[in-house]
């Protein structure tokens, strides 16, 4: 039973993480697609931990589960993290927002010659 | 003081991950040689880290801030797994509704930690993403969905849903 469960929320996890994958192929630019990596494979990856988690059983292996529960834990601080620092990155860097992007407020308050600042 | 308490955070998560423990007929037994590569390597972070330990670690020894962290992580959860079915749905759907843009937004908090916080809690929620963060709370947020342009109206939906939790939690 424990293992059917676990395959369940490990079959769902990847299915997050294939769609996190098309999203960044599909959507047009860099932004965008930072948004579905870091949404979809951070649930995805925490739900991979959670059926390990469950099919090899809570306390049958606490050695695992602490490790899984670190690695969610980690997961869940550091993507959100990498993806501002990216996102960050190439604004800086002057990567352009897709053509149909509907506002900018960061351009107004930040024109483009003061790309050289470091806002860090 | 903060030293020996990153010290001990250190040497906690070099337990969890390494298991030194071995049961062997209902007895536990602590592989104490393990733990030496552990305190070695605790020891040398926190004295290459001992400038950058952040001041305000105490706040957390509070039963009320953890009690509303609680609350947060649940809120948190939410909040994630319906930003990965609007993501997935924007994802698949053949005509890509996407209206994305860049927004400001104002937060109240004032920590650095705080706003830190939010802007984590802002990355993992419904199709948003901090780009720029400023010192007075100013947050620049793409947004792959926009339903307001103007300052206030983004906040509102935006900010609001976390800054109330986590303005109880660090400051």
């Amino acid at each position: 039973m424990n293992s059917v469960t676990g395959m369940i929320f490990i079959a769902v996890g990847l299915a997050f993480n294939v769609l996190g994958c098309i999203g960044m192929i599909r959507l047009p630019d860099i932004y965008n697609r930072l948004q579905a990596s870091t949404k979809c494979v951070t649930m995805g990856t925490c739900m991979v931990m959670i059926g390990v988690m469950i099919s090899s059983g809570f306390l049958h292996s606490a050695q695992l589960s602490a490790r899984c529960i670190i690695c969610m834990v980690f997961i869940l601080i550091t993507a959100p993290t990498a993806a501002h620092a990216l996102a960050h990155g190439a604004y800086s860097f002057g990567v352009k927002l897709w053509e149909k992007s509907v506002v900018n407020r960061y351009e107004e308050d930040f024109p483009k010659k003061s790309t050289d600042q470091d806002h860090a | 003081m903060k030293q020996a308490a990153m010290f001990l955070l250190l040497l906690l998560l070099w337990v969890v991950l390494v298991w030194p423990f071995a049961v062997t007929g209902g007895r536990v037994h602590l592989a104490a040689m393990e733990l030496v590569p552990g305190v070695i390597v605790a020891l040398l972070v926190v004295l290459i880290m001992r400038h950058s330990i952040p001041e305000g670690f105490k706040v957390w020894i509070n039963p009320v801030r953890l009690f509303w962290f609680v609350v947060y992580a649940g809120v948190f959860v939410f909040y994630v797994i319906k930003a990965n079915f609007d993501v997935a749905y924007r994802i698949i759907h053949p005509a890509m509704p996407i209206h994305p843009g860049i927004v400001k937004v104002k937060t109240t908090l004032k920590t650095r930690a705080g706003i830190a916080m939010l802007s984590n809690a802002i990355a993992l929620t419904p199709g948003t993403l901090t780009v720029h963060a400023e010192e007075n709370g100013d947050l620049y947020v793409h947004w792959i969905n926009v339903k307001a342009t103007d300052v206030d109206g983004a906040t509102g939906y935006i900010v609001r849903r976390f800054e109330w939790l986590i303005k109880r939690i660090m400051e």
